[in-house]
């Protein structure tokens, strides 16, 4: 085992730096370490002045998404050993604008992810009274992978798409309407299409499934976007099939 | 990513990358991914191919017997091997990606991937038997 491992870390300060430019730091190296772990070392004993988010640090709350060596990746969730001779290569999130650092600005993504209404959208809310609405496990297991979606945004990082067209609403966002789309407490499924049916929403995807191999939740984006293309598809077909009151 | 900063006091200025004309080669999950797209050229080749094929038939045996030995042509031999192994690689990426476009459910149950993906190599197999079939009665 090496006793220490080079980090590269991509360093951007605005007021000083025109563009991005790495800096190496030495850190030890400890198999029980992951590149989250390196970063703090350096935070705390190398160089104050490095900047990143992270909280958790055990893949839940989705802060520290980085590109590492190249890949999206949990900063928490990947361990210098698999990185083995190094350097590591540390970078923030592709396609993303750069505040500082390795802080990425994410405004953006929020905006989009507001735009596809991911909650319980009801035609009508039933009195509290009423009570509950009740859902079977069969139900659940329709849609319950896309609720482990924790917005690390590194379905976005690994998607070219979201590089190329700016507009496009990106997979983590589809995902999520499909999420509500499939429950059968919600009632918002023609709404998000008639938002999502279009070049910036499912027909963007060029199903490159990169989003779904980064996806450190299992939640698969990819196969979220597709099914939502057979959804629309359909629902186009059936527009012009049948007659107007059974749409 | 649409350009919704707002720039303060703090935040002087961001900093955005600029795609390469080259992304796609810097992953090979990407370079495969142009590539599949890259098929649909050759599929079209192969529909265009099959439509001349159609008017020399219909034009008569001289025209077809004509259309045969233009294929023969080394240059045709050539084409044909290379649409021939990139429409393959169409079908089977296609077929792989299969069961991630589509859920199929079974008494509630979502079907296994291999076996979504599978059914699809076995009607091939199937539909495949069945013009081999025809073709070779038709020769006797």
């Amino acid at each position: 085992m090496p006793p220490t491992v080079l980090l590269e870390v991509s360093r951007y300060r605005p007021e000083q730096d025109d563009k991005p430019v790495f800096q190496t730091y030495e850190v030890p190296f400890r198999e029980d370490w992951v590149v989250l772990d390196a970063l703090n070392h350096i935070k705390d004993r190398l160089d104050g002045s490095l900047s990143f988010r992270w909280s958790c640090r055990m893949g839940v709350c989705g802060s520290c998404g980085m590109m590492v060596n190249g890949r999206p990746k949990l900063t928490c969730a990947a361990f210098l050993s698999e990185y083995l001779p190094g350097p590591i290569r540390v970078e923030p999130l592709n396609y993303f604008p750069i505040m500082r650092d390795l802080i990425v600005d994410i405004t953006d993504f929020l905006e989009k992810l507001k735009k596809v209404r991911p909650w319980i959208v009801r035609g009508q809310d039933l009195p509290l009274e009423k009570g509950e609405y009740r859902q079977t496990p069969e139900q659940l297991d329709v849609y319950k992978h896309f609720t482990q979606c924790i917005n690390c945004m590194l379905c976005y990082a690994a998607c070219p798409v979201v590089g190329l067209e700016p507009e496009f609403v990106g997979p983590a966002a589809i995902a999520l309407a499909q999420r509500y789309n499939l429950d059968s407490r919600d009632e918002g499924a023609k709404e998000r299409l008639k938002i999502l049916s279009d070049h910036a929403g499912i027909w963007g995807c060029t199903f490159v499934g990169e989003c779904t191999q980064v996806c450190p939740k299992h939640v698969d984006p990819a196969g979220a976007i597709q099914q939502y293309k057979l959804t629309g598809a359909l629902d186009t077909l059936k527009s012009f099939l049948l007659p107007w009151g059974t749409r | 990513m649409s350009d919704l900063a707002h720039y303060t006091r703090y935040h002087p200025r961001w900093y955005r990358r600029r795609m390469s004309v080259w992304w796609w080669l810097k992953d090979r999950a990407y370079v495969k991914f142009v590539l599949r797209e890259l098929t649909s050229v050759f599929v079209a080749f192969f529909a265009l191919l099959y439509l001349w094929q159609l008017r020399a038939l219909a034009r008569g045996p001289d025209a077809y017997a004509e259309f045969l030995a233009r294929l023969q042509t080394p240059f045709f031999l050539t084409v044909d091997i290379v649409a021939l192994v990139f429409v393959l690689f169409h079908t089977i990426t296609w077929f792989n990606l299969t069961p991630t476009a589509m859920v199929v459910r079974m008494r509630g149950k979502r079907v296994p991937d291999p076996i979504v993906a599978g059914s699809n190599y076995v009607v091939w197999v199937l539909v495949s038997g069945i013009v081999a079939w025809i073709l070779t009665r038709g020769l006797k």
